[in-house]
């Protein structure tokens, strides 16, 4: 693909990179609150692509005013805040769980966590 | 009564047994009353229906439908009921017999033994009166599941290690292969309904078929073909009561008793006879005959001696069905009858041997004569109608199964046969033969004067040897019920 | 009038009343009085979803404008037949293992967040069948996200420690999951404008033609396996279902990835079509493919867990693979088959995971070993894990075996034969690791918290006992869920051919 030519997928490759980068954390640190950002940017890559599927070169946000007659779709916006805010209960979530976790196993090391549980 | 409701009773009462077994179990006399009330009771409902199968009328029931195209029905054939018949008589003998063996053994959990064996029983009806494949199959997996507590009733890890090969090949053969089977005849002939002359001919390419009898005869453990054999001699941990009824009889014939069926009604015996399939379950089985004789000639413990002569037993029957003429089927289904009251007498004289001198190798029998006459007396019976001779019912079975291989022309199979009851004679005659005629110093071992069983089992044995005697000279009512049938018969 | 209201608005209702009546259980505090107003809500629930099945009988496909505003720009609540069964399924489960919640939540959770259990039960039975009852795309994975969110907390109340690291492992992958499926929708969203799941299907171009349309169903597929726990992306659910809370682990077994199969039935033949799922893509392959290795590895992996609890749910995965097995064979008797076993493995499992729960009140302890000679104390519950059990195997008059024999007629009518020997080779593995539980439990000398322990009481071993009969009924009486199921299938097929 040649972005030069299709300056719009230069959000896309964004996107894609950012989902990568998010699952690649996700996959690879063992530390719990490591894997919570990951989880986070992970779904930041979908918001962008919300955002960006719904934006048009030069539109606006859809109020009906003269003189603007090219309009954003708000529906993804729209929908994008839901998810954002199903994203941050999530994390919140996470986060509350390790400290839980901290607190029953004074760590938040996935291979320490593990080893405790074999020991016993 | 009219046969629906028969068949329903027959089901319903050993099941009201089993719980009215239970409710009682805390007094042994009034439950063993129950266990023996309940068995009279069936037979007689059992009986009732062998007036009307004899006039050719089959009578049936229709309980519900499990499921679209899936019902549960009963119908009364001439070879159920001759099943039905003997289980349901059987049991009452059996009973008789346990009521003494369980009390001179003084087993723990005698109620749960009686409640699982009328449950037993009732399965074997269901399975006896089935009227199409599918209900077959449920009550066959009844009877697996509720003869599992029966088997390892002793509770010891050598119980339970037979226990696990009991139920192991049977329901990986039933559930593997049977059910496969099953469904495969429901999808291709869009029924499991019994039907005289079979219900695949012509539904399916003869290599699918042969496929299906195939899953079949191997799918039904309980008919013990080789390799799939090996849960009989297992099974052989359980009492002897157990042994001589359900291993003897009701289990092991539920299993060549659906091969018969599965030949008859399922197939018919035309397309048996083109499959080579068949032709090449006719070799198994006869190998299975010659082999598990020679198997049983090795052991030493007596019940084991029996189970693989059971082994070797049931496959005349299979080798009958799949020989697939009318004069080999008629020895198959004689044949069910015969070794039942043979194998369970028995089975009856080495739990008596067991109940009164701890004995169960062959090897310390010698001179036993001495202090057991009557059952050794009724062991030597009991061998002359395995082995097949004169004067005893087992000869009219062989007799119709070797007309039957020359008839179509299995001179192999007829091979098998000969050589099979000179090994039966091999195996079993030695035993009461060295019992009556030993060395001086041998009887002395049994002590002075006779001890036999309590006469419960003793009665139990006698009667069913004097049974197999009389089948010798009256053999005509089960054969003429057998003719009924088409196409067997000469 | 108010009969009038319930009647018109009784789709809405039936996820809207869980999802008000969690918050009041906040209010109510007291743990008997917050368990009996969820008690209650569940079993309205169940009502409404019976009520809604019946309607669906002479109605046919029920369709409610949420709000008035109709679709596509409004939500639209849509009940079909499938969608129909599975709400009877969720809310009549919910409603049994209420009143079995009571005792077992006592024993096994904190009083003092008895009425946060209560209320995270609630958010999670409005998430499921708010799932199930939606016709649009992104209300869909609002609820799921709600379900799963309340799932990950009813986990973590777990009272043993690794309770939390599962409910965090499932957090993860839930969460992937998920935004997988936002994803997808997304995307579905660019190729067609809109978000109601009829319209997107009229909507959506040629198949093959788009390549946004193969990426959305990629991600789709991958989002709705995490969630029903297909082989191999299973691994959250054994650690998950071990360590929850017993009432917990019942719950969501019958239930959650039951809607996640419900889901990846919803977007295959509701939206993408089976054409294009199974022709133009080779989804049915991959489905039959993974379904295999769930049905044997899995199957395989209980054998050898001591844990019972952990080899239930390993059987869980292995039992998700016929499901996913009989939808793979693409028929419509392959559909049917595989709702029939959604149906009746949530009978089953939930009734096991229900009587273990039992076995875990009263010695404190899953374990295999700590079980010995259980049946001689507990004869009631353990009757109830061998007539599960024999159902799980697949034994003639209980539902297992209506689930085998439909799924193996199903694979040779689809000329799939291996498929169905397959089917039956590996239920024979289930009969290993049932039978270690059973000859442990009856035939062992007892251990002394064994020989101590009493049966389980009334309020938790009847609720698994109206599983357990289920079980029995319905494997004897198998007519209604048949034909419902074959129904449902047609329905399915038909929608977007």
């Amino acid at each position: 693909m040649d972005f030069e030519i299709h300056p719009g997928l230069y959000n896309y490759a964004v996107v894609v990179m950012l989902m990568m980068a998010g699952l690649y954390i996700v996959i690879t640190r063992g530390n719990l609150v490591k894997k919570i950002v990951g989880l986070n940017v992970f779904q930041a890559s979908v918001f962008v692509l919300y955002i960006t599927m719904g934006k048009i070169i030069g539109g606006t946000a859809p109020i009906l005013e003269d003189g603007f007659k090219v309009y954003s779709n708000p529906l993804p916006h729209v929908l994008i805040l839901t998810a954002i805010v199903v994203g941050v209960a999530t994390t919140a979530l996470g986060l509350a769980l390790v400290v839980r976790i901290r607190e029953a196993y004074g760590t938040i090391e996935e291979d320490e966590i593990q080893r405790q549980d074999e020991s016993r | 009564m009219s046969g629906g409701t028969a068949i329903a009773l027959a089901l319903f009462l050993p099941l009201a047994g089993a719980f009215g077994i239970v409710l009682v179990g805390r007094w042994p006399n009034l439950r063993e009353g129950v266990t023996l009330v309940t068995a009279v009771a069936l037979f007689l409902i059992v009986g009732s229906l062998y007036g009307p199968v004899t006039e050719g009328v089959r009578p049936a029931l229709a309980l519900l439908s499990v499921a679209p195209g899936l019902p549960l029905v009963f119908e009364v054939e001439p070879l159920g009921m001759l099943f039905g018949l003997i289980a349901s008589f059987l049991w009452i003998v059996n009973s008789v017999y346990s009521i003494g063996y369980m009390r001179a053994k003084q087993e723990h959990n005698q109620t749960r033994f009686y409640a699982c064996f009328a449950i037993a029983i009732s399965s074997a009806l269901g399975v006896a009166f089935a009227g199409n494949m599918f209900t077959l199959f449920i009550f066959y997996e009844v009877l697996t599941l509720s003869t599992y507590p029966l088997v390892t009733h002793a509770g010891t890890p050598a119980a339970l290690k037979g226990g696990r090969t009991y139920l192991g090949i049977l329901l990986f053969t039933s559930i593997g292969l049977q059910l496969v089977a099953l469904v495969g005849t429901w999808a291709v002939a869009g029924t499991t309904d019994f039907a005289d002359g079979g219900i695949l001919a012509g539904t399916a390419s003869d290599l699918v078929l042969s496929a299906l009898l195939l899953l079949y005869v191997f799918g039904i453990g309980k008919a013990a073909l080789m390799p799939f054999h090996r849960w009989l001699p297992a099974a052989m941990v359980a009492p002897t009561p157990v042994s001589a009824l359900l291993h003897a009889v009701a289990v092991v014939k539920a299993g060549v008793f659906t091969v018969l069926k599965v030949a008859l009604y399922v197939f018919g015996l035309d397309l048996v006879r083109t499959l080579a399939a068949g032709e090449f379950l006719t070799y198994v089985a006869a190998a299975t005959i010659l082999l598990a004789s020679l198997i049983a000639m090795r052991q030493d413990n007596l019940k084991r001696r029996l189970a693989y002569s059971t082994v070797s037993q049931l496959s005349y029957i299979v080798v009958g069905a799949m020989m697939a003429n009318g004069v080999a089927v008629m020895g198959a289904g004689l044949h069910l009858l015969m070794h039942a009251f043979g194998k369970i007498t028995l089975f009856f004289c080495a739990g008596a041997i067991d109940a009164a001198h701890k004995t169960k190798e062959i090897s310390k029998m010698r001179g036993i004569g001495r202090a057991m006459p009557f059952t050794m007396a009724a062991f030597f019976v009991a061998s002359m109608s395995i082995i097949g001779l004169p004067l005893a019912g087992g000869m009219w079975s062989k007799w119709y199964l070797g007309l039957g291989s020359l008839e179509s022309h299995h001179y192999v199979v007829l091979a098998a046969l000969l050589i099979s009851s000179l090994l039966n004679i091999a195996y079993l005659l030695p035993i009461p033969v060295r019992a009556f005629f030993a060395s001086d110093e041998e009887r002395a071992v049994w002590g002075p004067g006779i001890k036999e069983a309590p006469w419960l089992c003793v009665g139990a044995l006698g009667f069913t040897a004097l049974a197999s005697v009389a089948l010798f000279f009256f053999p005509g009512p089960f054969y003429r019920l057998l003719s009924l049938i088409p196409g067997l018969g000469s | 009038m108010i009969a009038q209201f319930v009647s018109q608005h009784l789709p809405a209702l039936q996820v809207v009343v869980p999802l008000i009546a969690a918050p009041v259980c906040v209010l109510l505090r007291r743990p008997t009085l917050s368990w009996l107003f969820a008690l209650i809500v569940t079993w309205i629930c169940f009502a409404m979803s019976i009520a809604l099945l019946i309607r669906l009988e002479s109605a046919g496909t029920i369709v409610y404008e949420m709000g008035g505003w109709p679709a596509p720009w409004g939500i639209e609540y849509r009940i079909g037949m499938t969608s129909a069964i599975v709400l009877v399924i969720v809310s009549g489960i919910g409603s049994v293992v209420m009143p079995y919640a009571k005792a077992s939540v006592a024993a096994e959770i904190d009083p003092a967040r008895h009425y946060l259990f209560y209320t995270c039960y609630l958010l999670c039975l409005c998430g499921l069948l708010g799932v199930v009852a939606t016709g649009d795309a992104f209300n869909l994975f609002v609820f799921l996200e709600i379900s799963s969110l309340s799932s990950y907390v009813l986990i973590g109340l777990g009272r043993d420690r690794r309770a939390l690291t599962a409910a965090f492992q499932y957090l993860v992958m839930g969460t992937i999951g998920a935004t997988s499926i936002v994803i997808g929708i997304g995307l579905l969203y660019l190729v067609t404008g809109s978000l109601n799941m009829a319209d997107i299907a009229a909507r959506l171009p040629e198949p093959g033609t788009n390549r946004t349309v193969l990426v959305a169903f990629a991600f789709l597929g991958l989002g709705a396996a995490l969630k029903l726990a297909l082989f191999p992306l299973h691994v959250w659910l054994p650690a998950a279902y071990t360590h929850a809370p017993s009432a917990v682990t019942a719950f969501l077994a019958a239930t959650a990835t039951k809607v996640g199969v419900y889901i990846l039935l919803r977007f295959i033949f509701t939206v993408f079509g089976a054409t294009f799922a199974f022709t133009t893509m080779p989804l049915d392959a991959m489905l039959l493919a993974l379904a295999v290795a769930a049905m044997f590895v899995a199957s395989a992996i209980a054998i050898f867990q001591n844990n019972v609890k952990r080899m239930l749910a390993y059987s869980s995965v292995a039992q998700i693979g016929y499901m996913v097995l009989g939808i793979g064979i693409a028929t419509q008797a392959g559909v049917a088959a595989g709702l029939i076993h959604l149906f009746n493995h949530a009978l089953m499992k939930g009734g096991l995971f229900m009587a273990i729960g039992c076995v875990f009140l009263r010695t404190g302890s899953v374990r295999l070993e700590s079980m010995s000679g259980i049946a001689r104390t507990m004869p009631w519950t353990m009757a109830a894990f061998v007539l599960g059990g024999l159902s799980l195997i697949g034994v003639p008059l209980t539902v297992g075996f209506i689930s085998k024999l439909y799924l193996i007629r199903a694979s040779f009518e689809a000329g799939l034969w291996p498929f169905g020997v397959l089917v039956v080779l590996s239920s024979l593995l289930a009969v290993a690791y049932i039978w270690r539980v059973v000859e442990t439990a009856y035939f062992r000398e007892p251990t002394a918290e064994a020989a101590r322990a009493t049966e389980a009481p009334l309020s938790m071993l009847l609720p698994t006992w109206v599983l357990i009969g289920a079980c029995v009924y319905f494997g004897i009486d198998a007519e209604l869920t048949v034909d419902t199921a074959f129904r449902a299938a047609a329905a399915l097929m038909q929608a977007n051919p």
